[in-house]
């Protein structure tokens, strides 16, 4: 069911414990596949950050890009640029803002513990206290007066911050990891830049070329990423990637880890001439930041380096490099950002109804502590319907899947549940063909809604232009159909008066100009005797300068008189939306051939998803 | 004033060297300015109007020929059908490549009829390679994601098991067409390059209700053959109906009227919007075809001013009885 032909395409994103760990915070639950991160928790707790150095495409991508970049410098330069910079701590404060924002739910759990759960709130209290009183007692506290003035600040913020926060929904989580997540990162980049690149440029790599809205910032992120190698080798991996962040805290304990045999050593740096991670092995080494390249191990003329269980013998950096003041100012700000930008109320009464996301999107809440932006279900999408959101929901959701039914082959299929059984996170939950058709068991939720058709009589032919059409009842797909239409004949402005100068069963000569050349012949026009018993409009089959015949099944009767007035009226099949039945598929706009701004338009009005966006009473 | 102590003299051969280079320089741009000169500007320009037109595919008959086969199985009536107009040999010879417009606009299932029945074409496919046929192309524009369409109706899966070859529409197999006596079709994309290399051409349609012209059959079938934004032809239906039968000239055309179409056309979406009318119309005149087909629907033929039209204009009879049908049942 999560297979793409056979392959496992999101196994990548499942091994990935961002991934897994950003989502447990957000939602308390590991996903199916997610679990896989576990075993590269465990891997990297033995190993050490092997998910870098052997596994990360964008790692593998960095390092390529990076020994093209530099194959003819002099061994000095090379050495020059693997020295480690203070900077690279800046990917810890990335990781922890970003986890932050997840974990706001859970903190404010923990801090109206108090409130919620008095008991075990005492216990805590009573056996950190019973904890303190035991290390004063054994001497073995060095400021036991410190540490109960500590307890005393800790317990008084704790329960003054618990009586002062309140519930509100601005208080909650959001996902936002996949902003920098590296293979977030590589998936949306490849899916949604590279592969409609080679396909629209080079060979083909689907029936249709694709397109996406928008695409420019992703790419322009990507493209940076990548170029950066040319002046610092791994830049990303060393300053920004939150998930190598995590890997080297995992790897603090790391059981096996590279490092000297021997303190003594002729100093040479050879061992740093190729150092991916930038973990100076010549002489402390720091194992939070060795991304298990082993190329100081054979760089080394002397065997010194090797991987073993000891620690290096000249020592090791505790890391990382990280003091409790930046680590409070990261999460402080990480846990400020999501309320901040929730004050918008984008997520209540404030909310873009341009916002219409795929069949089966959880609602918004839920869909954003979900939701990485890896553009799984864009690239999925079999008509290409699916698009990164650019600002329709709010900074939080900027690339987070939403349907463009200009683009693409023809709106949402109908019956099609591919992106939800691809999401590897379930913000677009796993549907069945069943649910989201209202069959079977779903009979009597009727089916999924995604939003509502609106027309736009101003812009419609057959509402504003006298024009028929109903392209969009026509490829509405719901039966019976959600577009239905009502018939009207409107008297249309033939530029003149129409005066009967002769009048035959079905046919008739005026007086003057006539309607013109045969205009009038398509079909869709009639002609009515003004002032005259019998109003019923007669089909125009052929007219000329002078004259028109109309059709044969409905003659004259009695015959209109000389003099007397003729309308022309145009029968039009005016197009109306049931919202009861419209399922928001966007088949009607993108086939509406109003070609600027369509005359029928989707917008996320009564989705299912999300009972305050309800349009219709129900009984 | 004294010149600079410390500058080189220039000598005489490098100053000429020099003007010798700058003055190529000059002349090469003064060139390229002369070259690229454009004293108008650009012109409001009008597209090169296409000559551009399909083949006749008919195979000339002396007359019209029609075939009514009433019957529930789509390969029985089809080969009946075709066997009372004289057997598959009569259209399609040995070596021919016969092309099948199949109607695939919409991807939903075979057993809602919004589109051909895959059945119909695996017995077709087979009857061309059984008559001689070089290759079998069938070939479409649909409405939703072509890709899925074909597959979700069954479509490809069953021309392909055939032996046939799928066409789906890219960008590049369309051409600017212009009808001759057309209002409509004038420069014009047509799905035209799977036709270049064909010889017969047949049209295979449902019968489905459709709204907006009163039915959708062998000539509102070619509908699919049209690219860009086809849609604004809604605005004259009748008038693109007809210009498209006046734009394909069929070596046969096939109407499944197995399971019509009564409601919600042309998409339908329901098994209630169906009904079993087990007849299968097999004829060279599409007109005539169409004109049954209404019959079966229980539509009057004045709902349906395209059928006149196209009578009008030539294209053949709305009074079938005129050719004779071939009636029988299985």
């Amino acid at each position: 069911m999560r297979q793409l032909r056979g392959w496992p395409v999101n196994w990548l994103i499942q091994l990935d414990p961002l991934v897994g760990l950003g989502t447990l915070l957000t939602t308390r639950t590991v996903y199916a596949g997610l679990l896989w991160g576990l075993a590269t928790i465990v891997l990297t707790i033995l190993l050490g950050r092997f998910f870098c150095g052997w596994l990360c495409p964008f790692g593998a991508l960095h390092q390529f890009v990076g020994f093209l970049a530099r194959r003819n410098r002099s061994t000095a330069v090379k050495i020059n640029l693997n020295q480690y910079h203070p900077g690279q701590s800046v990917k810890y404060w990335i990781l922890i803002f970003l986890l932050t924002m997840s974990a706001l739910e859970v903190l404010a759990d923990l801090i109206r513990l108090p409130g919620t759960h008095g008991l075990l709130f005492g216990i805590l209290m009573l056996a950190a206290l019973a904890w303190m009183i035991f290390k004063a007692a054994r001497q073995t506290s060095a400021k036991p007066k410190k540490a109960g003035i500590m307890f005393l600040v800790v317990i008084t913020v704790w329960l003054l911050l618990s009586a002062v926060l309140n519930g509100d929904q601005t208080s909650a989580a959001s996902l936002q990891i996949g902003l920098l997540d590296p293979i977030a990162l590589v998936y949306r980049s490849v899916n949604l830049v590279i592969l409609p690149l080679v396909g629209r440029s080079f060979v083909s790599v689907s029936t249709l070329p694709r397109a996406y809205d928008g695409i420019f910032p992703i790419a322009a992120v990507f493209l940076s990423a990548i170029l950066l190698n040319l002046s610092v080798p791994r830049f990303y991996c060393r300053f920004i990637c939150p998930a190598g962040a995590l890997f080297g805290i995992l790897s603090r304990f790391a059981v096996w880890r590279v490092g000297k045999t021997k303190d003594e050593c002729v100093a040479c740096g050879l061992c740093e001439k190729n150092c991916e991670g930038a973990c100076s092995p010549t002489s402390q080494i720091r194992i939070n930041e060795c991304v298990l390249c082993m190329n100081c191990l054979n760089d080394c003329r002397h065997h010194l380096l090797t991987y073993q269980i000891a620690a290096s013998a000249s020592g090791e950096m505790p890391g990382p490099d990280l003091s409790r003041r930046q680590f409070i100012a990261s999460a402080v700000s990480g846990a400020a950002v999501v309320p901040m930008l929730r004050i918008s109320g984008h997520l209540g009464k404030n909310w873009d109804p341009a916002l219409v996301r795929p069949p089966g999107a959880l609602p918004e809440k839920a869909f954003l502590s979900r939701c990485i932006k890896c553009g799984q279900c864009m690239r999925i999408c079999p008509t290409n319907v699916i698009h990164p959101a650019g600002l329709q929901g709010g900074l939080e959701g900027l690339w987070s899947p939403v349907l463009n039914f200009r683009i693409g082959t023809s709106g949402c299929q109908f019956n099609c549940i591919a992106c939800g059984n691809l999401c590897p996170t379930a913000a677009i939950r796993p549907i069945t063909l069943d649910e989201r058709l209202g069959r079977n068991r779903f009979a009597d939720h009727g089916p999924i809604k995604i939003g509502t058709a609106f027309v736009d009589r101003g812009r419609c032919l057959a509402w504003a232009m006298d024009r028929p059409c109903i392209v969009c009842q026509e490829n509405c797909p719901v039966s019976p159909k959600a577009i239905q239409t009502r018939e009207v004949f409107n008297t249309i402005d033939t530029g003149s008066k129409l005066t009967v100068a002769k009048a035959e069963t079905v046919y008739i000569e005026f007086q003057g100009t006539g309607p013109g050349m045969n205009q009038l012949a398509t079909g869709d026009y009639f002609a009515v005797v003004q002032s005259s018993a019998d109003h019923r409009p007669r089909r125009i089959v052929s007219n000329w300068e002078r004259g028109l015949r109309v059709a044969e099944g409905l003659p004259f009767d009695p015959l209109p008189k000389p003099g007397s007035r003729i309308d022309i009226q145009v029968r039009l099949q005016q197009p109306h939306v049931d919202p009861n039945r419209c399922i928001g598929c966007g088949v009607c706009e993108h086939e509406c051939p109003v070609p600027g701004e369509r005359a029928i338009r989707v917008t996320a009005d009564n989705e299912s998803r999300d009972p305050e966006h309800a349009l219709l009473l129900k009984r | 004033m004294d010149p600079d102590p410390n500058r080189d003299d220039v000598n005489r051969r490098q100053f000429l060297d020099r003007l010798a280079k700058a003055g190529i320089c000059i002349a090469a741009a003064g060139a390229a300015g002369f070259w690229f000169y454009d004293s108008k500007g650009p012109l409001s320009s009008a597209p090169q109007p296409s000559n551009l037109t399909l083949k006749d595919f008919s195979i000339g008959l002396p007359r019209q020929k029609m075939s009514i086969i009433r019957g529930a199985d789509r390969a029985a009536t089809l080969g009946m059908a075709l066997k009372s107009l004289g057997g598959i040999e009569k259209f399609v010879k040995k070596g021919d490549r016969v092309l099948l417009k199949v109607n695939a606009a919409f991807a939903s299932p075979a057993m809602l009829s919004a589109t051909t029945h895959p059945a119909i074409i695996t017995e077709m496919t087979r009857l061309c390679f059984h008559a001689g046929a070089a290759s079998v192309v069938v070939t479409d524009n649909p409405i939703n994601d072509p890709a899925a369409c074909f597959t979700l109706t069954g479509i490809a899966d069953a021309a392909r098991k055939a032996g046939a070859r799928v066409v789906l529409p890219s960008d590049d197999l369309f051409c600017p067409i212009t009808v001759k006596g057309a209002a409509l079709i004038r420069n014009w994309p047509v799905l035209y390059k799977p036709f270049t290399d064909i010889d017969k051409v047949i049209g295979m349609a449902p019968l489905k209700d459709h709204h907006r012209s009163g039915a959708s059959m062998t000539m509102k079938n070619w509908y699919g053959l049209l690219g860009g934004r086809r849609n604004i032809f809604h605005q004259d239906i009748n008038g693109i109906i007809t210009e498209l039968a006046m734009m394909v000239k069929p070596s046969l055309v096939i109407l499944d009227a197995t399971t019509a179409m009564m409601t919600n056309g042309p998409t339908g979406g329901s098994l209630s919007d169906l009904k079993h009318t087990n007849t299968m119309i097999a004829g060279t005149d599409q007109v005539a075809a169409d004109a049954f087909g209404i019959s079966l629907l229980g539509r009057s033929l004045d709902k349906l001013p395209y059928i006149g039209k196209a009578q009008a204009a030539g294209i053949g009879t709305a009074d079938y009885m005129k050719l004779n049908p071939v009636m029988g049942s299985i």
